[in-house]
């Protein structure tokens, strides 16, 4: 492409001419490889530029805004693009959220922006190491009997973001995972482990393929077991996807209005932050600089809603507690919301990390268990009572009963009915954090940290003869 | 009649297929396509009747997919210059000889006639994107206002998603396809609160996702002037509501709830590519696997399924899909029993279905993604002179009725299924006895389909669907309907949701 990133950026700025303007530019590379029945199943690279123009115009005390999000913008077409964008907010009406936009004193501390560089991208050369590695884990699974499926992707965005105001803020993100799942040819065995990575470089396919060869071992004997609450081991990946949904559901101005898990009881319009929602010493939190975790230090918002503002582009972001010591601490905020709600200014920040102060592996952990069951990870998770937060969804990929500290077979999956928030204070025991994918929901969320949990009294709602 | 946008057929679509195939041809592909896809979207979202937000997308781009050696190749990115075409397609060829060592499967692809030039253009009215912003706020602000004056009303959220769909496709076989494609979705859901305890009971409007442009908002194909005058009077009900007992019960379930358990336990399980394990680690596989075609026992012999990417004002409705395939109608379960699978070439190839013919279920959601195996409008067909929805109702002695989708989840094999709704009556001695909050029906698949004892006449019928179906990795996002009578459900689960949270 001829024309920069920055220099569409602009481009934009220089034909607005709304009272304030916001211009992202989002350049994307990706590349993956999915395979299935230990072969190649589809594949692909794609590049990508999305040009967003946020424009505001005042209206009165307030202001309204639109934004309009476009792909393949050339560089002779950005000038229809903003127009659009100021249509758009013309013909909107006043935006409750209005606030003026941020300049560069409110970015002053952002670190390391370096608005000129160019951007980093990925290409299909990023799996010259996995895919041969594949290949021997194939030959490995088909000499055991045994089937590969799963898929590999990797993707690089930087994200360009201007503002009239003067702000000038750049973010690179790659964003790496795999996913492995090992079979019997008759699919009734099966078993799951996945990975995320930055880069690739610290992802050994072989090795975790030969420790997904050995759950399947672990599955030769196979012990029914009907629906009931039993002791239960989650490992770090099915607490990720629990604790996210938990987290997408932390919109302060939801509660203030009465309709979520976190609303203060009695209709009162409040919230519950200042109450005990977990057991002592547990801590919820994001940090835009966690290591291995590292997510945009400032908001980027295409589209407002009830927890992001367009009027907040650009806003910093730090270290956020959302429960610490058990108590609820905050909620998802823009500038509007956290003044109608009295909160602080917290918005959403793009990695999530759970410590409740253990040190144990998951197999100490279950090395200490006399009776219950191990998950592997969950799947179709869904809400069924916003009141409560209570969720559905299934087991997956290896369900093992654990007597007297050892595996000593694998039982029928299950459907579960449980809320992660009444979860987080009926915890007996937490394992070590450690960075998980999150089985689930990693298409939209992958930065997570999370222990293992023993939870006393798990729902298993009903059996399910799924494998 | 609307017909194709001129903003997209001015691209220089043939000088790109034409570079992009030539050049293919050059480097020895087996078989090679192009796409040109442009994707707008708009959502128009207000809070309590002021705007929330306001947002479009323009999504296009350029995609070749090749055959190389018997390995898939495929290349995608926003620059649409015949240069550029042509290094899609090199880098497409790369993407394969690097994917050639996992490769141990040759490609193959089901032949299918080539339809030469060809143009399609969907059933609407009225291009969402030609009527004014200020016209859709006052209209859902309008509507919000009116159910914000009841006194039950606590909040009320309104939305409105319009997308326009342009694609033009050629391929190595002479096929050459220009589509477009509208579609709406628009709710209302309000919110009511017992100002007492802080307990909150939420109820959306039942108007379905449809293949339709604005008219649809304007009364065309759905009544909103009554649904939006009951909701307020339906939502209070629902709050002061006794809490369900759990147990058994039968079901009458309205067409606005069944169709997305139709969509679930029978759409999803009758993709060959999930039962053949393309979706092993992701999306998941099938009960209703290759070996139980034609004897597997689905459902009751009064169960017939079909699948189509043909009905007007169908979401998964096409002219031809994403691999050339002229699209089809056909069935997937006769008589309760499985007859059929959704297709696209490379599966239809590998198992010789359909007369070894796709039935034309391929399916790219961007131009950024390859066409995979994606949902056709799957259906569940009335009885011809069947009974109304209040006659279902007379056969039950102790029941419940239910309306809305809501809540769902189901397994990885499609097997075991739990789903709420957004309301539910009770059936006492064949009359409607008020209404029952808190319930969710759970279910195995064939438990569930065995125990439909009747379906409606064709007087019940509605096509619902989704603009939000997701399969594969990368994650795809697929539109589909899927039309049904209400039908009779005898002896199904019934939980307690405030029970099962432990309460």
């Amino acid at each position: 492409m001829s024309v920069t990133p920055q220099q569409l950026a602009e481009r934009a700025l220089a034909a607005a001419k709304a009272d304030g303007t916001v211009v992202m530019v989002d350049e994307s590379s990706t590349a993956n490889l999915r395979w299935a029945n230990n072969t190649l199943t589809t594949n692909g690279v794609a590049v990508n530029r999305r040009v967003t123009v946020v424009s505001t115009l005042k209206r009165g005390e307030g202001a309204s805004a639109a934004a309009i999000t476009k792909a393949g913008v050339t560089g002779d077409d950005i000038e229809d693009l903003v127009r659009e964008s100021e249509a758009a907010a013309r013909a909107a009406s006043p935006a409750p959220d209005a606030r003026p936009l941020l300049g560069p004193d409110d970015a002053a501390a952002l670190q390391g922006v370096r608005w000129e560089e160019a951007a980093v991208g990925t290409d299909i050369e990023v799996f010259a190491g996995l895919a041969p590695a594949l290949g021997e884990s194939f030959e490995a699974a088909r000499s055991a009997g045994q089937l590969l499926f799963g898929f590999a992707e990797h993707t690089a965005v930087t994200t360009y973001l201007a503002t009239s105001t003067g702000l000038r803020l750049r973010h690179d993100q790659p964003t790496g995972k795999l996913e492995l799942n090992a079979k019997t040819p008759d699919f009734v065995r099966s078993s799951w482990g996945g990975a995320q990575t930055r880069d690739f470089s610290d992802v050994d396919v072989v090795a975790l393929a030969a420790g997904l060869g050995q759950r399947l071992d672990w599955q030769k004997r196979r012990i029914d077991l009907p629906a009931g609450r039993y002791e239960t081991l989650l490992p770090p990946s099915a607490v990720a996807d629990l604790m996210i949904y938990l987290y997408w559901t932390a919109s302060a101005r939801d509660a203030a209005d009465g309709r979520t898990v976190f609303s203060a009881p009695g209709g009162s319009g409040g919230t519950k932050v200042g109450q005990r929602i977990g057991v002592p010493g547990l801590r919820l939190w994001s940090d835009p600089t966690a290591a291995g975790l590292e997510a945009a230090p400032f908001n980027a918002v295409k589209a407002s809603s009830s927890q992001s503002s367009v009027f907040d582009n650009g806003l910093r972001l730090a270290s956020t507690d959302w429960v610490r010591d058990g108590v609820l601490e905050r909620l998802l905020t823009t500038r509007h919301s956290a003044a109608e709600t009295g909160l602080p200014v917290t918005p959403p920040i793009d990695n999530l990390l759970l410590d409740a102060g253990g040190t144990a592996s998951l197999e100490t952990m279950t090395q200490s268990t006399a009776d219950g069951l191990l998950l592997t990870c969950l799947w179709y998770i869904r809400e069924v009572d916003p009141q409560t937060l209570l969720l559905t969804g299934l087991t997956r990929d290896g369900v093992y009963k654990v007597e007297g500290g050892e595996v000593v077979g694998v039982v029928n999956n299950f459907r579960f009915n449980e809320s992660p928030v009444d979860m987080l204070s009926r915890i007996a025991e937490a394992g070590r954090t450690e960075i998980t994918l999150p089985r689930e929901w990693n298409d939209y969320f992958t930065r997570t940290a999370m222990p293992a949990l023993r939870v006393a009294d798990f729902n298993m709602s009903s059996v399910s003869k799924a494998s | 009649m609307p017909s194709l946008d001129p903003t997209f057929t001015a691209l220089p679509l043939r000088e790109l297929a034409e570079a992009a195939l030539a050049k293919a041809r050059e480097l020895g592909v087996d078989h090679a396509d192009l796409r040109s896809e442009r994707i707008r979207e708009q959502s128009v979202r207000l809070r309590d009747a002021e705007l929330d937000g306001v947002n479009e997308s323009v999504d296009s781009g350029l995609a070749v997919r090749v055959v190389h050696r018997g390995t898939w190749g495929f290349a995608a990115g926003t620059v649409q210059t015949p240069e550029a075409a042509v290094r899609l397609v090199e880098q497409a060829v790369r993407v394969a000889e690097v994917s050639a060592p996992v490769n141990t499967e040759p490609v193959v692809l089901a032949p299918e006639p080539s339809h030469g030039e060809r143009e399609w253009v969907s059933a609407y009215e009225v291009d969402p994107f030609d009527v004014p912003d200020d016209e859709k706020i006052a209209l859902l602000g309008g509507w919000s206002k009116r159910l914000l004056e009841h006194e039950a009303v606590a909040h009320v959220d309104a939305y409105v998603h319009a997308v326009k769909e342009n694609k033009f496709y050629a391929d190595t076989n002479g096929t050459v396809t220009t589509q477009q494609r509208v579609r709406v979705h628009a709710a209302l859901e309000a919110v009511a609160i017992d100002e007492a305890t802080g307990a909150f009971e939420t109820m959306r409007t039942l108007a379905p996702p449809v293949g339709r442009g604005w008219e649809f908002l304007r009364g065309v194909g759905w009544d909103w002037e009554a649904e939006l005058a009951a909701l307020p009077g339906l939502l209070a009900e629902k709050l002061a509501a006794p809490s369900i007992e759990a147990g058994e019960y039968d079901l009458v379930v309205d067409p606005s709830n069944l169709w997305l358990t139709i969509h679930e336990s029978i759409g999803h399980a009758t993709e060959l590519d999930r039962a053949l394990g393309y979706e092993a680690a992701y999306a998941g596989t099938s009960f209703a696997t290759l070996d139980k075609l034609d004897t597997l026992k689905y459902g009751s012999p009064v169960m017939h399924v079909t699948g189509d990417r043909t009905v007007e004002h169908g979401l998964s409705t096409v002219g031809f899909d994403d691999e050339g395939v002229q699209t089809q109608q056909w069935d997937l379960v006769a008589g309760g029993i499985l007859t059929g699978y959704q297709l696209d070439r490379r599966i239809a190839q590998l198992k010789g279905l359909n007369g070894g013919r796709s039935n034309g279920c391929g399916f790219a959601d961007s131009p950024g993604h390859a066409p995979i195996q994606r949902m056709a409008n799957v259906s569940l067909q009335p009885a011809a002179e069947g009974p109304g929805t209040a006659e279902l109702i007379s056969r039950v002695k102790n029941g419940l009725y239910i309306q809305g989708d809501k809540s769902w989840s189901i397994d990885m094999q499609r097997y075991n299924f739990q789903f709420t709704g957004q309301r539910a009556y009770l059936i006492k001695d064949g009359r409607l006895a008020g209404q029952v909050k808190d319930f969710a029906y759970q279910a195995t698949t064939t438990d569930f389909w065995g125990a439909m004892e009747a379906v409606g006449g064709p007087q019940t019928y509605v096509l619902g669907g989704a603009f939000n179906c997701g399969k594969g990795q990368p994650g795809q996002v697929a539109p589909v309907s899927h039309g049904c009578p209400s039908a009779l459900f005898r002896g199904i689960r019934i939980l307690n949701t405030v029970q099962e949270a432990g309460k």
